[in-house]
């Protein structure tokens, strides 16, 4: 075994966990304002450097053995690194947008990027992992980062709540996800991925079957997929801004990346097993997301619904159990994330004159005429999300339901087309207060640089333009996707 | 230049579009309006060069742009009218919008917006690029009713797109199957693909969801009175206008051709509820107060004659039906016009508050009479020779249907003309309708175009059959392996051998 090899291969990781100790020192001698800020843009550098290294792992394709680091614990393949790297720009995108956030409501420490850093590995981690412990291991790094992230604002009610909720509700569901893994040890004698699936290759026996239940029941806590979604409105709405940012983009594309590799490389031959319980997740996701935001007042909540609405969508990809469908799954992760940086941006610049957070949706009306160009960007985020053509959020859902009708499921993606109609009432909703009613004249403050420079690039990304994108992203998909499918 | 037109009569919307964000009130009117003058000046040039009776597909372009689908653009007669009818219609909206005072910008954008997208509905030949054009059209349409419409806008302008996203996105999922299916999704080569017959039923039902409700198709018309009624005067001409046609168009360029046998099957369904459609909306249409509703309604029943005439399976009916789409683009898109003159005036569509405007508005009556006998049907004006091939069409096929839908001639006859006799004609009741000033300039440059259109296709329609001639030829080939057997039977007669005697002497007479 090379070690050097190893070591190369988990390059970003290692450069990530060094820059984050190094800050994590930093930060311990310098506690002013000003220290904090510094250190936050070090980060964001920091995981933009680690996005610049794993771009060439996605561009050339890396897959199978040439991947494979620490005696087959880890993958340093295509598919991890075209994770990575939306999880390394949405990471730096809510680090980018938090200074601006926590200077007027205080408690900024440089803690926060430290911690923000340290999430990025273990969702690093969780997408490379090819083994149940690395797995483990790399999903408990990112959950305990987020948890104390969700309760920054310490002297916050709400932020506390979020953050108990979301770590006793995190830690049911590594409870669940454990006992899975348990069981499919038990039942398969290894945890390795390419060993479980050698020993499901002839059936899945009732132990192994149970274990995968577990799983896919802890996995789907993580990415928030009905009838495990509870936590999410609440804990979006408690955590502070940013932090919600990050978690409604980075963790999501981790956990589905990882559910993605498990389902694939570790129980890729009993495919008619968890394709049942990936539909069932997905088409819940996608009526309850749609209906449970009709009723909500809060943008946060409602963008909390539309995420898991997203996630069903996400997940139907997955249930094609397909290249494409995989591919799919990427592309409309690649469409969502900006998507979603875009509305928490947008929610972001929401203020009044004295600079308060604005969340109420009735507070937005006449938008269009006080701010033009934020409404025109939470517009098109919305229009994007009800997937409306010429904006790009209607490729994800389409390569979602191309995937889905090529392998024959089409039932699902019809209930799925009929119930994203549902979820294009309330998007309109939001359209229709900040264009139609009269201004209520709330939203004053003034916008920070910084996320007007965010809101623009990612706006630019979702409207007609990015389908200038289409053929690129779809390469690349098909490149990451592939890697899955060339192991077994 | 001419092998890229198309693609520069959707440029140059787009272009007149983002300029009209960014400039100022006065300045928007004017882009808005040169853009579309433009993009008229160049439909022009595309039926000057339009080979008739020459290949199928003219002034195709298509650059592989996308990932699955391509930037494929292409006409066909068909099409080319519907374009023109298009280009034609929106200058005049443009003129028709003096009255908009607020967010003027957006509102020209908004328009300008809608003209690529019906433009690329009718030019686009392939199947995902037509998805795009035809399901975006929601969304300027949604803030063009949102934003500028009357008390009840919010209802209208969500009633319109849930309605018609619902009917598309179906249409959506049958579309990802046919090109998965077919391996190809390039329209023309789609037309003369064989589906097998049963995927074909469950495929036309999908398409015909979508069709059905921008038809608008009884019952599913019942967005159409809520969003006319609602939208401003220059919405409600390019919904009626063009709009509607998108259903027709793709009843004419998908379900006809690419699914025969179960348009055979289904036809059934068709006749059925577009006899409804004539009768019943008719009749709700001669009890309407108010004005606009009712020309809306008399819209659901002018389309049921297209939808007859579409499936009666032959070339009589099709063309009919293909001229009484344009010959309504043009008279309902007046018709919504000339209620608006009246409105900016008296801001009320309330029909008991007018009468004898004949008196103080004289030119006014007279442009108002004769796009009433238009819809009615006259003789000598488009609306004639549309509806009549529609029934000849029908006849062929069956009676009974071509009996009921007859009727709406009458019906139609009869709502339009007490429309015109309560507004043009009687007392003047109120002392502000009668003290309304005549036409204005701008408003005699807008309906008076119109006119000249109504009259032509009245009286030489043989301007506008001719290009779609053998479009219709070809479909109707590729249509009769599936016709229906019609009960008319009809047999041509046995002529007398004392005709010509017979003629010397009705010469003489």
């Amino acid at each position: 075994m090379d070690w050097m090899q190893s070591l190369r291969l988990a390059a970003p990781e290692e450069f990530l966990s060094v820059s984050g100790l190094v800050l994590l020192l930093a930060s311990a001698w310098g506690q002013g304002r000003k220290d904090a800020r510094a250190i936050n843009w070090l980060g964001v550098l920091v995981l933009l450097g680690a996005t610049a290294m794993v771009v060439p792992t996605l561009l050339n394709g890396v897959s199978g053995p040439a991947a494979l680091a620490f005696d087959g614990l880890f993958s340093a393949d295509a598919f991890a690194a075209f994770a990575k790297i939306l999880i390394f720009v949405a990471a730096a995108a809510s680090l980018a947008v938090s200074p601006a956030f926590f200077e007027r409501h205080g408690g900024y420490r440089g803690e926060f990027p430290v911690l923000v850093v340290f999430a990025a590995i273990g969702m690093a981690m969780m997408v490379s992992a090819t083994n149940l412990l690395t797995l483990y291991v790399g999903l408990e790094l990112n959950s305990l980062a987020a948890y104390v992230l969700a309760a920054f604002l310490k002297a916050d009610d709400r932020s506390a709540e979020a953050g108990l909720k979301y770590f006793v509700l995190g830690a049911l569901a590594s409870g669940f996800l454990l006992f899975g893994m348990s069981m499919t040890y038990g039942f398969t004698g290894t945890i390795a991925f390419d060993g479980i699936a050698a020993a499901t290759g002839a059936g899945l026996s009732k132990g192994a079957l149970f274990g995968m239940t577990f799983m896919l029941a802890g996995l789907a806590f993580k990415v928030s997929a009905v009838p495990f979604h509870m936590w999410t409105p609440d804990v979006y709405e408690g955590a502070p801004t940013p932090v919600t940012t990050l978690f409604a983009s980075a963790p999501k594309v981790a956990a589905l990346a990882m559910t993605a590799r498990v389902v694939t490389e570790a129980f890729g031959s009993a495919a008619a097993a968890w394709q049942q319980i990936v539909i069932a997740a997905s088409i819940a996701s996608i009526v309850i997301g749609a209906l449970g935001a009709i009723r909500q007042t809060n943008i946060k909540r409602l963008l909390a619904y539309s995420s898991i609405n997203n996630v069903g969508f996400i997940l139907l990809g997955l249930a094609a159990a397909s290249p494409e469908g995989i591919s799919a799954m990427l592309v409309y992760l690649a469409i969502y994330v900006p998507m979603t940086l875009a509305g928490f941006v947008a929610v972001l610049m929401l203020r009044d004159e004295a600079g308060h957070q604005v969340e109420a949706i009735s507070d937005l009306a006449g938008l269009s005429r006080s701010r033009p160009l934020l409404a025109l960007g939470l517009g098109s985020v919305m229009f994007s999300m009800a997937g409306i053509p010429f904006f790009f959020g209607f490729w994800g859902k389409f390569v979602v339901f191309q995937a889905a009708v090529q392998s024959g499921l089409l039932v699902w993606a019809l209930v799925a087309a009929i119930a994203s109609v549902i979820g294009a009432f309330y998007y309109l909703k939001v359209i229709k207060v900040m264009y139609f009613d009269e201004p209520a004249g709330k939203i004053a403050g003034r916008s920070d640089m910084v996320h007007e420079w965010l809101l623009a690039i990612c706006a630019l990304f979702i409207s007609p333009l990015g389908w200038v994108f289409t053929k690129g992203l779809g390469a690349l998909a098909a490149v990451a996707s592939g890697v899955l499918f060339a192991a077994t | 230049m001419m092998e890229h037109i198309l693609s520069l009569m959707l440029l140059v919307p787009l272009i007149g579009g983002v300029i009209c964000l960014l400039v100022p009130a006065q300045t928007a009117r004017t882009v808005a309006l040169a853009a579309t003058l433009i993009d008229l000046a160049l439909g022009v040039v595309l039926w000057c060069n339009f080979d008739v009776g020459g290949a199928r597909w003219q002034f195709q372009e298509s650059v592989p742009l996308f990932q699955g689908f391509a930037w494929k653009l292409g006409i066909d007669g068909i099409a080319l009218l519907l374009i023109e009818l298009s280009v034609f219609l929106m200058p005049i909206c443009i003129l028709a919008s003096r009255s908009i005072e607020k967010r003027v910008g957006e509102y020209m954008a908004a328009f300008l917006l809608m003209e690529l997208l019906m433009i690329g509905v009718f030019a686009a030949q392939d199947l995902f690029l037509f998805y795009i054009f035809f399901e975006a059209g929601l969304i300027p349409m949604y803030l063009i009713i949102g934003i500028w419409g009357g008390a009840d806008r919010i209802y209208a302008s969500y009633k319109f797109f849930l309605y018609t996203l619902l009917g598309s996105i179906v249409m959506l999922i049958a579309m990802i199957w046919m090109a998965q299916e077919a391996g190809t999704t390039d329209i023309p080569t789609l037309m003369e693909y064989d589906f097998p017959v049963e995927a074909q039923k469950w495929l036309w039902l999908a398409f015909f969801a979508s069709f059905a409700v921008k038809m608008p198709m009884w019952p599913v018309h019942t967005w159409l009175p809520d969003a006319h009624v609602q939208a401003p005067t220059a919405g409600s001409v390019i919904l009626a206008g063009v709009l509607l046609k998108m259903g027709g168009y793709g009843f004419i360029r998908f379900s006809l051709p690419m699914f025969p046998e179960a348009s055979a099957h289904y036809a059934w369904l068709i006749y059925i509820l577009s006899m409804a459609a004539v009768v019943i909306t008719s009749l709700i249409a001669l009890v309407q107060a108010d004005m606009k509703k009712l020309i809306a309604y008399s819209s659901v029943a002018h389309m049921a004659i297209v939808t007859i005439g579409l499936f009666s399976f032959n070339t009589q009916g099709l063309e009919g039906s293909m001229v009484v789409m344009l010959s309504h683009g043009l008279v309902s898109g007046a018709l919504f016009l000339c209620v608006g003159v009246i409105y900016d005036r008296l801001h009320t569509r309330e029909i008991s508050r007018y009468g004898g405007l004949s008196i103080n508005m004289p030119k006014y009556a007279l442009f108002f009479m004769l796009f009433t006998m238009a819809s009615v049907g006259l003789p000598g004006t488009s609306g004639f020779v549309g509806e009549f091939l529609s029934l000849a069409g029908i006849y062929k096929m069956s009676s009974w249907v071509a009996f009921v839908a007859g009727t709406g001639v009458i019906l139609g006859a009869a709502y339009m003309l007490y429309l015109y006799r309560r507004v043009a004609f009687g007392e003047q009741k109120n002392a502000d309708a009668a003290a309304m000033p005549d036409l204005s300039v701008r408003e005699w440059l807008m309906l008076a175009p119109i006119a000249a259109a109504v009259l032509w296709m009245g009286v030489y329609p043989e301007t506008f059959m001719a290009p779609m001639r053998s479009d219709i030829a070809a479909l109707d080939a590729r249509l009769a392996r599936a016709k229906p057997e019609g009960d008319a039977h009809l047999t041509a007669g046995q002529p007398k051998a004392h005709t010509e005697e017979h003629a010397q002497e009705g010469g003489a007479h």
